[in-house]
């Protein structure tokens, strides 16, 4: 009986610990499909990106894991938004199939840059000597830095969530996600929202992807092989929400888990299966608006 | 100023006798099989992969069907291509090496599959509707990953014996027999998507892709007419599939893999979409740059592909029939 | 009777908003009337729950006296409901002629025959073009819809409509964004419609309405005001505050 339970209680300390990945990465992916109604498949790549850049100067240049971990969220974060204003800017608004095309486009670019740069293999990731090993907490045996992702996650998702509430940003970004045109009557520089919201989404990726380097191996193709994981996430959540995805992400990053223990001959199957059943049943998300 | 009913300048009757005569066969449509002819006897040392280029076609035309013509975007249609294939593979390696039949097995799974998930999805559109693509073909992959023990999982599926066509024509290392099979194949799959594009169902594809909601207004079955081109595309994406299956005598899961889809959109955009030729010029273009680029350097090309994918999004989206058009017709209507 | 449309105690809620309020309605066959009323009244959310797009909370339609309420879109366009659009719904990238042959081919019921090729259905086409030259488009036949003046759209939406050989035509704004110059061109498209067909006109350009209308409804908020012939509604007290400050003449 403990063993089952101690089963259960792992299956489930993992499956939120990669639901917290899932859904940092996730989150701007929402905003950014809600907000300015862009596919932007490739969101990922710059979950991938924060890995490579924080990987790379953690083993290659020695830095500390947290030093590391800004670095690359702030050049993720400036490359993010050079690439809205040249790039995708020119395509709010447009063809659906455009945004698909152009998106693509750009992951394959992601995936060739990453295979030049760092060759195919998936990038090592050690945890800092202080978040290494395990603890004991309440009579399980818990990773350390797994701990530490969930606490972190936790925190960031507070925060994120009181700023959504408590800040002017916020505010402005609730309006405009709820009635755009009615956002700019009132004045909101929208141009602006969407740069600041684009590159928030995509520094809170890269920081997803550093930080759950070794739950989500950062390769070359990372943003195709993760794409339906994050897609899952956004979709079932609802589009401009920022809460919904959570919810999602917990279902699929505990889901996954527990599935893969238990039934792994299934693998994701189910995950997808559920993931259909709740689109057809809420074709805009569960938090989402028609 | 009275509107009186209309006396145009001229008689309107050779207008709407070519209005009426756009489905004839027009003498250029003969320049694909001829460069087709041409290649087997100019680049013989290349008979394999002229094979796969004209599989590749069939596959292509199958999303321009649906997405050209419907309208429908899919990012998924990698599933029904490895459904033919995996069906033709499986009974090749399980004894049954008759290449016709297993074609039209391969045809028929991809049919049934694409018709239940067609009719269970095609209610939604838009994002939720492309989000519904994707998770079909990833539930297919993930299936065919785990089943290993029939289907070869990530290894692939071995075996495969494949029977000669008419029960004379080997599949050869040459390539020969391959290249005609494979263009035979194409030739009728063609005459099939042309004549479905040029009939009266064909053209209110075209109305469903440009306004949903006033085909709704007009009295057209709009659900029913989406399941039936979604259907027949599977079944095209499956002979496709069961192509590549039989010439390559293998199936990987790659023929299910997001990547498949995406390549075969990249494709067809190349050569334009909607006008029934971008296939053919499309993945011509598209698999002999590959294979140029995999001898000099493999690693790079998803590089230079995402890269022109965007130049080309940005400046050139009507891909190579589009810039053609443009440059002969500024103002006239789409066909 | 075949052509009489009628709706009863018709209701729409949009979460707490009443968009319809229990509205009863009723129009005979050959009738010409119009319904009024200020912005946001629901004219066209009432076009909408009578043509399918959108499922009424509670009440009832019937048509030729069958029970339509429950019916999709495209199975009460095949009982002779048709209706156009107040922003122009068209075939944008196809040709007027090709926008007009879909709405027949679709009426004749060969738009399911995936075999035969579309041109050779030539009776299709000829009615078409004929339509086309009724309402002054023959020039334009194979312009791309996108190429024509706003106007013209408009007029094409009409035939659309036309080809489609409706019993009742709900007409959403036809005037709407039409230049000054050109609205004449619709009212008298509209006064020529066959006299057996029922008409509903929505419409706020007032001229159109008092010429085209034998019988008017006043919608606000909903519900219906009054309605009645057009010199008792012209000369009603609560109309008038109603449209006070906006624009037409009562």
């Amino acid at each position: 009986m403990n063993d089952i339970a101690s089963a259960a209680v792992n299956v489930a300390f993992h499956g939120l610990t990669l639901a917290m990945v899932l859904y940092l990465i996730s989150v701007g992916l929402s905003v950014t499909m809600g907000l300015m109604g862009f596919v932007n498949l490739a969101h990922g790549a710059f979950a991938m990106a924060g890995g490579y850049v924080m990987t790379t100067l953690m083993n290659r240049w020695g830095l500390d894991f947290p030093l590391a971990l800004f670095l690359a969220v702030a050049v993720v974060t400036a490359g993010s938004l050079v690439l809205e204003r040249l790039l995708y800017r020119r395509l709010y608004g447009g063809d659906e199939l455009d945004q698909v095309l152009l998106t693509m486009g750009l992951i394959f670019m992601s995936v060739g840059a990453a295979t030049y740069i760092w060759g195919p293999l998936a990038q090592p990731m050690q945890p800092p000597e202080l978040l290494r090993g395990q603890f004991n907490l309440l009579g399980h045996t818990l990773p350390a830095y797994r701990s530490f992702l969930i606490v972190c996650g936790a925190i960031i998702v507070t925060v994120l969530w009181l700023a959504l509430e408590r800040t002017r940003f916020g505010a402005q970004l609730r309006a405009a996600v709820d009635n755009l045109r009615m956002a700019e009557t009132i004045g909101i520089n929208t141009s602006r929202l969407f740069a600041t919201a684009f590159a928030f989404g995509s520094g809170l990726a890269a920081l997803g992807g550093g930080l759950g380097a070794d739950l989500l191996a950062i390769t070359p193709g990372y943003a195709l092989d993760n794409l339906v994981y994050f897609l899952i996430v956004v979709a079932v959540g609802g589009l401009g929400s920022i809460r919904g995805p959570f919810l999602a992400a917990l279902v699929v990053g505990i889901a996954d888990t527990a599935l893969k223990y238990y039934v792994p001959q299934f693998g994701a199957f189910f995950i997808y299966a559920l993931t259909m059943a709740i689109l057809l049943r809420y074709p805009h998300g569960i938090f989402g608006r028609t | 100023m009275m509107i009186s009913p209309d006396h145009p300048s001229a008689d309107p009757k050779p207008m709407l006798d070519s209005f009426a005569r756009r489905h004839r066969l027009d003498p250029r449509e003969a320049l694909p099989w001829l460069v087709a002819i041409a290649a087997y006897f100019a680049f013989p040392d290349y008979l394999a992969l002229q094979a796969q280029i004209l599989a590749t076609i069939v596959f292509a035309l199958s999303v321009d069907l649906l997405l050209g013509y419907a309208g429908i975007v899919t990012l998924g249609h990698a599933a029904f291509f490895g459904v033919g294939a995996y069906t033709a593979g499986l009974l090749a390696a399980n004894g049954w090496g008759e290449p016709l039949s297993g074609l039209l097995a391969g045809a028929l799974a991809a049919g049934v599959v694409g018709f239940v998930a067609g009719a269970i999805i095609l209610r939604t559109s838009g994002l939720t509707l492309l989000m519904q693509t994707l998770v079909v073909a990833a539930m297919l992959y993930e299936l065919a990953n785990k089943a290993g023990r029939i289907t070869g999982g990530a290894d692939g599926l071995q075996g495969m014996q494949v029977w000669p066509v008419f029960g004379t024509f080997r599949f050869d290392m040459f390539g020969k027999t391959a290249f005609l099979y494979c263009l035979a194949v194409l030739l009728i799959c063609w005459l099939v998507v042309r004549t479905v594009v040029h009939s009266a169902f064909g053209r209110s594809l075209t109305g469903i892709r440009e306004n949903v909601l006033r085909m709704h207004a007009i009295g057209a079955p709009v659900d029913r007419r989406k399941v039936l081109v979604y259907t027949l595309s599977a079944a095209l994406a499956g002979v496709a599939g069961a192509l590549i299956a039989q010439t390559t005598q293998f199936v990987g899961l790659g023929t299910l893999s997001l990547e498949r889809s995406g390549t075969i959109l990249i494709m067809l955009i190349i050569g334009g979409v909607g006008q029934l030729y971008g296939s053919f010029i499309g993945v011509p273009l598209y698999m002999i740059a590959q294979d140029r680029f995999a001898s000099v350097d493999p690693v790079y090309w998803y590089f230079w592909i995402g890269l022109f994918m965007v130049v080309l999004v940005l400046f050139a989206r009507g891909g190579v029939l589009g810039v053609v058009r443009r440059l002969r017709q500024p103002d006239g209507p789409q066909k | 009777m075949t052509g009489t449309i009628e709706t009863i105690k018709l209701c729409k809620n949009f979460g707490g908003l009443v968009v319809a309020d229990a509205i009863d309605f009723r129009m005979e066959q050959g009738a010409r009337h119009a319904l009024i009323g200020p912005n946001g009244a629901g004219k066209t959310t009432f076009v909408n729950l009578v043509t399918g797009v959108v499922p009424p909370t509670s009440g009832g339609i019937v048509l030729g006296g069958e029970d339509i309420t429950t019916l999709s879109q495209s199975q009460r366009v095949k009982r002779g409901l048709v209706r156009t659009f107040q922003i122009n719904a068209l075939f944008r990238r196809l040709s007027v002629l090709e926008n007009v042959t879909l709405a027949i081919a679709e009426r004749e019921g060969i738009a399911g025959n995936f075999i035969r090729p579309a041109g050779r259905h030539r009776a299709v086409i000829e009615e078409a073009y004929q339509l086309l030259e009724q309402l002054g488009l023959a020039e334009e036949a194979l312009k791309s819809v996108t190429d024509l003046a706003y106007g013209r759209q408009r007029m094409t939406e009409i035939a659309v409509a036309l080809g489609l050989k409706p019993k009742i035509l709900l007409l959403d704004e036809p005037a709407a964004g039409v230049p000054t110059g050109d609205v004449h061109t619709i009212i008298e498209v509209i006064e020529r419609l066959p006299s057996d067909i029922a008409v509903l006109l929505i419409e706020h350009d007032m001229d159109l309405v008092f010429r085209v209308a034998r019988h008017i409804t006043v919608l606000v908020r909903g519900r219906v005001l009054i309605e009645g012939p057009p010199d008792r509604i012209a000369r009603d007290p609560k109309v008038r505050e109603v449209y006070l400050g906006d624009r037409g003449r009562l």
